[in-house]
């Protein structure tokens, strides 16, 4: 029999789900960004970015091998902050009310409203991967399954960063600020597109900044994932980041410190 | 909490204890008091109109008793149920209508009502009998699979109505419910709201700035500036000043 948590939880998850559905706009533009990088960017640098062999990889690997997990994380991160948009705007328009007077503990709400946004990535990611496998890069059998808990995990830190950030925002339109300090940054200033040890070689600062960024330990564990292996520091890492992010949205979203004591009327 | 916000309470709040009991509530932000000591009580049955011009604190003391935010001082108890301490129990008990309109409008008003019955814990089952009967109630359903983006603006605020009834709440916060609607939906949704109370057993706390919303008889809460000026009948409120709207303007120093 079903308690009240999962029927709350699948009732959460389901509306993200109808959303999303109905949004078939962005289910394309989710598509759509990381296969410009695989047939456009990828492409293009195959030629001038070699890739010597490099854990999890037991063999010279072409650049769009390379590149797809990066590819992976990215849609996980625009995901994330698609989400913090959507809190941003359910805040707005009212509709973050609703969710937030349910009789659930507001960890809970949070968490189920964040899992269900991830959930709905890796079905994006899934079509990502599925069109990649189309184009040459198949990573083994196992891959397929052993990525999806790396995916889950990946999904739910950069989600829970965008909730964090939701709760800093007050207004829509302050938004294009976090495309500009948030996702770009992370993106490019990781092993998303090129590995650590080349970054190394052109600027030993901007290597030690990306083995910080917690987006590289996303793409990392996706990484190895995906080839059927464990990177224990990514695992580590991006475990202690969602502790870190998830805490920090639940104190911003708690009634009597963050968010919410700012004035509404 | 004990146990599931959706199951029956296994610690009993007192039956008889009041549907909403404001205590000493104060409440700023920063260096803003928009709550001074504000206390009421609203009876099981009853409707009661907090009354107060736009700034009062309407929505402020509303954002408290849903627990949105905590008050800086005082406690609030719906049905017996501490907000602070058994916030849980005291949501279940609430029904809520906000003052800007929250249904989701990429979703029919079937999908709002179940997601809101899933966020009280019912089951499909029983979600889908009391979705009908609630519709039936403020007379959309024949409206259940229309998107809500479509329904007219008091159709909206009946739909969010039937929505804050899913859960059989023991009181309704209305807050400025009929704003932005016509003559004509405005009274067809007061009738709603005290038609709920003498047939579905609950009892309602509607904020509101018009006085012709309010009724001789109906139970008055007078805020203004953060402060309650008076409270009790509106009969009995309006006999200093001749009428209600002479008594308000006298009571907050705005008569002429």
């Amino acid at each position: 029999m079903r308690t009240g948590w999962t029927i709350a939880f699948s009732g959460i998850a389901r509306r993200e789900v109808l959303r999303f559905a109905r949004q078939r706009e962005r289910f394309l533009a989710a598509l759509v960004r990381p296969l410009v990088w695989l047939f456009i960017f990828a492409a293009g640098f195959r030629s001038v970015l070699g890739l010597s062999i490099t854990a999890p990889y037991e063999t010279y690997v072409l650049y769009e091998v390379y590149v797809v997990p990066g590819l992976c994380a990215m849609i996980q991160l625009f995901n994330g902050m698609q989400s913090s948009l959507s809190m941003v705007y359910d805040r707005e328009t009212g509709a973050m009310r609703t969710l937030l007077v349910s009789p659930y503990p507001r960890w809970f709400l949070l968490g189920a409203k964040l899992v269900a946004g991830v959930l709905v990535s890796i079905l994006q990611v899934y079509a990502f991967l599925g069109i990649a496998w189309l184009w040459g890069v198949k990573p083994p059998a196992i891959g397929w399954a052993a990525v999806l808990p790396a995916l889950l995990l990946a999904g739910v830190m950069l989600g829970s960063l965008g909730l964090l950030i939701s709760s800093t925002i007050r207004q829509l339109e302050n938004f294009a600020g976090v495309m500009n300090f948030v996702i770009f940054p992370m993106f490019f200033a990781s092993s998303a597109l090129y590995p650590l040890w080349r970054m190394k070689e052109s600027s030993v600062l901007l290597h030690d900044i990306s083995a910080l960024n917690p987006f590289t330990s996303a793409v990392e564990l996706i990484r190895f994932a995906l080839y059927g292996q464990v990177n224990v520091t990514a695992l580590a890492v991006v475990a202690g980041c969602t502790v870190v992010f998830f805490g920090g949205t639940v104190f911003m979203y708690d009634p009597a410190k963050g968010l919410w004591r700012k004035r509404t009327g | 909490m004990t146990g599931s916000p959706g199951a029956p309470l296994t610690s009993g709040a007192p039956d008889l204890a009041p549907a909403l009991v404001v205590a000493d509530v104060s409440h700023s932000f920063g260096e803003v008091q928009a709550l001074k000591g504000v206390s009421f009580t609203v009876a099981r049955g009853a409707f009661t109109a907090l009354l107060g011009v736009n700034g009062a604190g309407k929505t402020t003391l509303f954002s408290l008793i849903t627990r949105l935010y905590d008050s800086t001082s005082g406690t609030i108890a719906v049905a017996g149920f501490d907000a602070r301490r058994a916030p849980g129990e005291a949501l279940a008990r609430l029904g809520v209508v906000f003052q800007t309109r929250a249904l989701d409008t990429d979703l029919t008003l079937r999908q709002n009502l179940r997601y809101h019955a899933a966020l009280h814990g019912i089951a499909r089952r029983p979600a889908e009998a009391r979705i009908a009967e609630v519709l039936a109630l403020v007379d959309l359903a024949d409206r259940i699979d229309q998107r809500t983006a479509a329904l007219s603006g008091g159709q909206q605020r009946r739909a969010e109505i039937a929505r804050a009834l899913l859960h059989r709440p023991e009181l309704l916060l209305l807050d400025e419910a009929t704003a932005g609607l016509d003559v004509r939906a405005r009274a067809e949704v007061l009738a709603l709201v005290r038609r709920l109370i003498r047939h579905e057993n609950v009892s309602a706390l509607f904020a509101t700035h018009v006085m012709d919303e309010i009724e001789p008889a109906d139970n008055v809460v007078l805020l203004h500036r953060g402060e309650v000026l008076a409270r009790g009948r509106a009969d009995s409120i309006a006999a200093a000043g001749g009428d209600l709207t002479s008594a308000f303007l006298s009571l907050t120093g705005q008569a002429a």
